[in-house]
């Protein structure tokens, strides 16, 4: 169990070190001292907001990573998150304003319709991939460019949107779809969705090892054929893991919406997507592996901030964040290489001891 | 001719038959390529009395914007076609924008081209280490690489620039190459003279031809230079048809002593040399010249787009490019009736599309391609002018649209994005 967990644990570790080596070399080049550098990084989770707002992140990029990850199980590199999650918080918000439902009721549906939008505007890619065969990452990507195109359209005046002064958003979420958090005063205010981001992985994980859909996905994405050998049709787990991934990117948006913007205006944070699809690299697309890799995330990202207050340029961290991504999947494949020549020598080892006690046997025979 | 497969009745729609008909040779399918696209144009404006669509002013726009598309798509094909996807072009092109910002602010436009492929250049080195020598999945890597490519030109951009310009988001403006102009000043003016006059056909000629040799860039030339050139080298050369064996198949190009790590390399660093050459000519197209952050705006992956859109082959990504310019230059430089009237065109280019399919005996596609002219007349007939917010992600729909009706008969290379071990092969 313990060498597993380390055998596990090496690349990534590898990973940071070679992160911080590489970075450290960066930040003295550009004549800066890294150990202050990283020592203010490390400082600033302690000061004001910064643990609250870290723990708010970690809960949206889990969400995203978690759509990428299906998406990676299948094979499917989803780069649509992006516009999925920002099609599906559009969405979600005009429908939301538009209806009145009582309490509970009405967040559920805009998180439910928030799904229902992301899912759609991945079933094109999804339709495009098994009808026409054209590969999700250009249809993905081109779907982003449009849903920028399109959540600008809807909240035109004339359209969906209100002006507010010079700014375009949407009508504001009525106090019943609004999900309130826990207050810590000075802290800061944890999202209530935190506990949906927590949900949805556990969903995840639940789904991943413990049920018979997870195991046709992952059969299926190792190996086309040979689950549909097995009867499992390749064509619908494309068209579901799509349509999943998709379905919870629509999610990622609602901690931020639901809990302090109530709309979706012009200034909406991106690049969630991209993040998600780095995370679940990190993170090997096991949960754990995305829960931590969320947290170092939104450590990273927080500690921009942190960064300018020594004058040291914050995209350090963005950096840091690539190299990151980098250096785990390159450790990973060095790991594997290793193990696979380990083990080799040692059936090598083995074998030649085998061979040699049956000489010996042999020369037994004929005495 | 005696096929036995055409007793198999529809079954052997399924078999990719040869084709019966001699092929064109690619230059009669270019003109006649060019010839279609200004009939549809020309017709398009005279009907909708929309000059504006073969005027100079956007035709030389649509140069400014294929341009760094072009380099990219270029460097997406030097890649694909030793066998690596290159999704990071993104990344390397952002490199290169800021290299070339750097290089330019220093050394002038010379030195921003050639900074500028250095920096793409050095991207793409990251992605030959990850993808060859480590043998990390292509589009894991590229995607790795659009971050740190952000992350370093943000980075530099704050240590470099901000000090000079105040502001962490641009460089300092840059010198630009001087255009020159290669028609004669009388030509150029009798040509603008029959623009103006809004004579049907002969003006849209005069424009389109003004728009094209009325100023010619260095970059245009040298653009075009290296498209020129990489065709040669890629499919006219030892080299290149080595570089393409190792992206249809890597284990037998082995077996024949070919180095495959070795070209790889070569091929993934002038690919990033090309992203990156593509985001110099971004900076220095721009009316002014100089880095500004997102300025690339997805471009490398438009570029990706624009070689996929032709085949993985020059002449059919300088038409994805064309096209992605020239919604890029409308959308600049046109009215939104301009743009509205692209919509006739564009029924009218379904429409005949449906016609020449119904010429070649495909009935179902030729339905389906009417349907599709009458849906968009009936959008064309119904609104006055579109939604500028989506109008700018025209060529994006257009390529879904490409994609979705060209997917089955576009060839990547065969081993593209497949890892590849030395001596691992069967």
């Amino acid at each position: 169990m313990i060498a597993k967990l380390i055998s596990s644990l090496r690349a990534p570790v590898l990973a940071v070190a070679a992160a911080l080596l590489l970075c450290s070399l960066a930040l003295i080049i550009s004549d800066a001292n890294p150990i202050s550098a990283f020592g203010a990084m490390i400082g600033q989770v302690n000061e004001n907001t910064s643990a609250v707002d870290i723990l708010n992140s970690t809960a949206i990029y889990m969400i995203a990573a978690i759509a990428a990850a299906i998406g990676f199980h299948m094979n499917l590199l989803n780069i649509g998150i992006e516009g999925q999650y920002r099609i599906g918080a559009v969405v979600a918000v005009i429908v939301g304003s538009a209806i009145s439902l009582p309490g509970v009721l009405h967040w559920l549906v805009v998180l439910l319709v928030a799904m229902l939008a992301g899912a759609a505007w991945a079933a094109l890619p999804a339709f495009l991939k098994v009808t026409r065969g054209v590969h999700e990452v250009l249809s993905t990507i081109m779907m982003n460019s449009i849903a920028a195109g399109l959540a600008a359209y809807l909240i035109n005046p004339d359209v969906f949107g209100r002006l507010v002064g010079s700014s375009k958003s949407t009508e504001e979420l009525p106090e019943s779809a609004w999900v309130s958090g826990l207050d810590l005063g000075d802290r800061g205010e944890i999202f209530g969705l935190v506990l949906l981001a927590a949900a949805v992985a556990v969903g995840y994980w639940f789904m991943m090892g413990r049920t018979r859909f997870g195991f046709e996905l992952k059969a299926s994405g190792e190996s086309p054929t040979a689950a549909l050998a097995g009867g499992i049709s390749s064509t619908r787990m494309i068209v579901i893991a799509m349509l999943m991934s998709g379905a919870v990117a629509g999610l990622i948006a609602m901690p931020e919406i639901l809990g302090r913007d109530h709309v979706f205006t012009q200034n909406f944070t991106l690049g969630y997507g991209f993040a998600g699809i780095g995370i679940a690299l990190i993170g090997r697309n096991h949960p754990v592996g995305i829960v931590f890799g969320s947290l170092l995330w939104a450590f990273l990202e927080k500690s921009k901030l942190a960064l300018d207050d020594v004058h040291v340029p914050r995209e350090i961290a963005t950096i840091m964040q690539g190299t990151i991504v980098l250096a785990v999947v390159i450790a990973y494949e060095i790991v594997k290489r290793m193990d696979r020549a380990a083990e080799q020598r040692s059936v090598g080892r083995r074998a030649a001891a085998a061979e040699l006690v049956s000489a010996d046997a042999e020369a037994a025979g004929e005495k | 001719m005696a096929n036995p497969l055409a007793t198999l009745g529809d079954s052997a729609t399924f078999i990719p038959a040869a084709p019966a008909r001699r092929r064109l040779p690619a230059w009669a399918t270019a003109v006649i390529a060019i010839v279609a696209v200004f009939g549809v144009l020309t017709i398009t404006s005279i009907l909708d009395d929309q000059p504006l669509l073969t005027s100079s002013g956007i035709m030389s726009n649509t140069i400014t914007f294929a341009l760094p598309i072009m380099l990219v798509g270029l460097g997406g094909i030097w890649s694909e076609r030793s066998g690596s996807i290159n999704i990071g072009l993104e990344g390397m092109m952002i490199l290169g924008t800021w290299g070339a910002a750097w290089g330019g602010y220093n050394w002038g436009p010379v030195g921003a081209l050639v900074t500028g492929a250095v920096f793409g250049a050095l991207g793409g080195l990251v992605h030959a280490l990850a993808t060859v020598t480590f043998g990390v999945n292509h589009i894991v890597s590229g995607v790795a690489i659009n971050l740190l490519g952000a992350g370093i030109a943000r980075y530099l951009s704050t240590l470099i620039f901000e000090p000079i310009t105040k502001n962490a988001r641009d460089s300092p403006q840059i010198p630009r190459f001087d255009s020159f102009q290669l028609l004669p000043q009388g030509m150029s003016d009798s040509l603008q003279q029959l623009e103006r006059d809004q004579s049907p056909v002969l003006s849209n000629l005069a424009g389109v031809v003004r728009g094209f040799l009325g100023e010619i860039s260095p970059l245009l030339i040298i653009s075009v230079l290296l498209l020129v050139g990489s065709y040669f080298v890629l499919w006219r050369s030892p080299f290149g048809l080595r570089l393409r064996s190792c992206g249809e198949n890597p284990v037998a190009a082995e077996s024949l002593g070919i180095n495959v790590y070795r070209y790889k390399y070569i091929a993934i660093t002038i690919s990033g040399a090309f992203a990156g050459l593509g985001g110099a000519v971004l900076v220095l197209g721009a009316k002014v010249a100089a880095y500004t952050e997102g300025q690339t705006g997805g471009r490398g992956f438009i570029g990706l787009a624009a070689m996929i859109f032709g085949n993985w082959r020059p002449g059919g990504m300088l038409a994805g490019a064309g096209l992605f310019g020239y919604a890029d230059g409308l959308q600049l430089g046109g009215t939104s009736e301009a743009v509205h009237a692209l919509l006739y065109g564009a029924a009218i280019a379904a429409g005949l599309a449906a016609v020449w399919q119904l010429y070649r005996r495909k009935v179902r596609t030729a339905v389906l391609l009417a349907m599709v002219a009458i849906a968009v007349y009936a959008l064309y007939y119904v609104t006055d002018e579109l939604p500028e917010e989506l109008v700018s992600y025209t060529p994006h729909i257009v390529t879904l649209i490409v994609l979705a009706f060209a997917a089955q008969r576009l060839r990547p290379p065969a081993a593209n994005g497949v890892p590849y071990r030395r001596g691992e092969g069967d």
